[in-house]
């Protein structure tokens, strides 16, 4: 096995986001183009149009995900900025840890939570804000919260906020376009059917584009959410050896690690589009669950395990 | 026919070598944004120093000894001329806190005071920030070293100029490579 660095890792993983964009943006025009293609029965001129429409909404809602995301995603998880005189410790810790990056100071937010748990968003470092719950702020020592933090400075400095961001826009704006194709199918099926007769020629090829289309619409959100989560769980371990990188100590973060999987509590104000973001699942706190494809992150023995590992 | 093959590749290399030299600026300049990184943390604790020995000085006043010692390796350490005498100014001030922290210990009301914790928490924060700066100083010193001695662009270095940074030596060997992972 070949040993990488963490550079060699940072560089990779900004190769495999920007290229699954890529991957993601080619699907949705192809998609969009085939489902036009279908609505009007073989009429290319439509696909395209269908096509560039898919295009332009997927841009609009990256470059609104890439604006707004952050700013909603901290609305929605009820989180309040705190400054340095009511928190001094936790403060300390992330200017500490930002110095050891050499990252531009985070804003720190507080979510009034009992459930324990942390996370990192922002566009890019200098717009980076670090999260933690009350639940977690209160529970862990100076250590745990150093492990802690560093992990998420760590999604701060590998571009992970911005990735998880476009990537869950991304997935949600496919999904949205296959549900729509699909419902189509369902209530304008009939009607369109029967006029299809009347144009001359391609019958074969309609129904080809037509099993086609639905076979991919029906495959390809399911495959497109196991990519994500997969990605996503890779970041997990990635942030994992990049907070161990910044604090060259690995037992706080497993320690800390090993307090949030006792904890098995629900955060209420996480839901299922921002659960990929925080440090470990906010709702299903399970091993067994937590353990699938689609989960988003991976099973937090496996973690320690790893972390663990680092010492030796 | 020969010429634009010639003048393309001249073009080539000229680009490949603005690009070099740009790279090699603006790691060395990284290099001298930690190092200063290292002169704010260490001004922050000197500043942070009297306030501390004034507040002590009202619970353990008989702790005279220690207590100049702080003041005193503070002043030297302002003082110090050159990395190396920094260095060594720096570490007999680590060690003088550590014993006024230790000694702390046995006085309950200073442990108590709320000042005194706050400054508590405030130095122990400025110790890890000025040993997380340096090792932020050899990360990127490393990096700006290995630019500079790998093919090609060490042809590029010579030319220019680009000398190589020194390692800020760390107490703990352990401490100064980053840890390797395996995937």
């Amino acid at each position: 096995m070949a040993v990488e660095t963490f550079h060699d890792q940072i560089a990779r993983n900004k190769r495999n986001s920007i290229l699954l964009i890529g991957v993601f943006m080619v699907l949705f025009a192809g998609m969009g183009l085939l489902i036009g293609m279908v609505w009007s029965r073989g009429d290319r001129s439509f696909g395209i149009v269908v096509a560039a429409a898919a295009a332009a909404l997927a841009f609009v809602l990256t470059l609104l995900s890439y604006y707004a995301g952050p700013g909603a995603l901290l609305a929605m998880s009820q989180a309040h900025e705190i400054t340095h005189e009511q928190d001094p410790q936790l403060f300390n810790v992330v200017e500490e840890l930002r110095i050891a990056g050499g990252l531009p100071m985070p804003r720190v937010y507080l979510i009034d939570d009992t459930a324990m748990n942390a996370f990192a968003t922002g566009r890019d470092p200098r717009h980076a804000v670090v999260a933690i719950t009350t639940g977690l702020r209160t529970r862990l020592n100076r250590d745990e919260l150093q492990g802690v933090m560093a992990h998420e400075l760590s999604h701060v400095r590998h571009y992970d906020i911005l990735y998880a961001t476009l990537m869950a826009v991304m997935v949600g704006v496919l999904v949205m376009l296959c549900d729509v194709f699909l419902r189509s199918m369902w209530y304008g099926g009939g009607s369109r059917r029967r006029s299809g007769r009347d144009r001359e020629g391609g019958g074969a090829l309609q129904i080809v584009l037509l099993v086609v289309a639905l076979i991919l619409a029906i495959v390809a959100p399911i495959l497109a959410k196991i990519i994500h989560m997969a990605i996503s769980r890779q970041r997990e371990y990635l942030a994992d050896a990049g907070s161990v990188e910044l604090t060259r100590n690995p037992h706080g973060l497993a320690s800390a690690l090993a307090k949030l999987g006792g904890d098995t509590e629900v955060l209420e104000v996480a839901n299922r589009a921002t659960a990929p973001l925080y440090i470990v699942h906010p709702i299903k706190k399970f091993e067994a669950r937590a353990s699938s494809i689609f989960s988003t992150h991976p099973p937090i023995e496996d973690r320690i395990k790893r972390l663990m590992a680092l010492t030796a | 026919m020969l010429w634009p093959i010639v003048l393309g590749v001249l073009v080539l290399l000229l680009l490949l070598a603005i690009y070099t030299y740009n790279t090699l600026v603006s790691k060395r300049v990284r290099c001298r944004g930690a190092w200063s990184q290292i002169d704010v943390q260490l001004k922050r604790r000197y500043d942070l120093i009297p306030n501390l020995v004034e507040t002590v000085k009202g619970y353990a006043a008989h702790e005279k000894e220690t207590l100049e010692r702080v003041i005193q390796a503070r002043n030297q350490a302002i003082a110090a001329q050159g990395v190396a005498k920094q260095a060594e100014a720096e570490n007999m001030l680590s060690g003088a806190l550590r014993q006024l922290f230790a000694l702390s210990e046995s006085y309950p009301n200073l442990k108590a005071n709320e000042n005194f914790a706050q400054l508590q928490e405030e130095l122990t924060s400025t110790e890890n920030r000025i040993s997380f700066a340096r090792q932020h100083y050899n990360d990127v010193t490393a990096s700006y070293n290995t630019a500079c001695q790998t093919f090609p662009n060490n042809l590029l270095a010579g030319i220019f100029g680009f000398k190589l940074e020194e390692f800020f030596e760390l107490e703990e060997p352990a401490m100064r490579e980053a840890p390797k992972v395996k995937f």
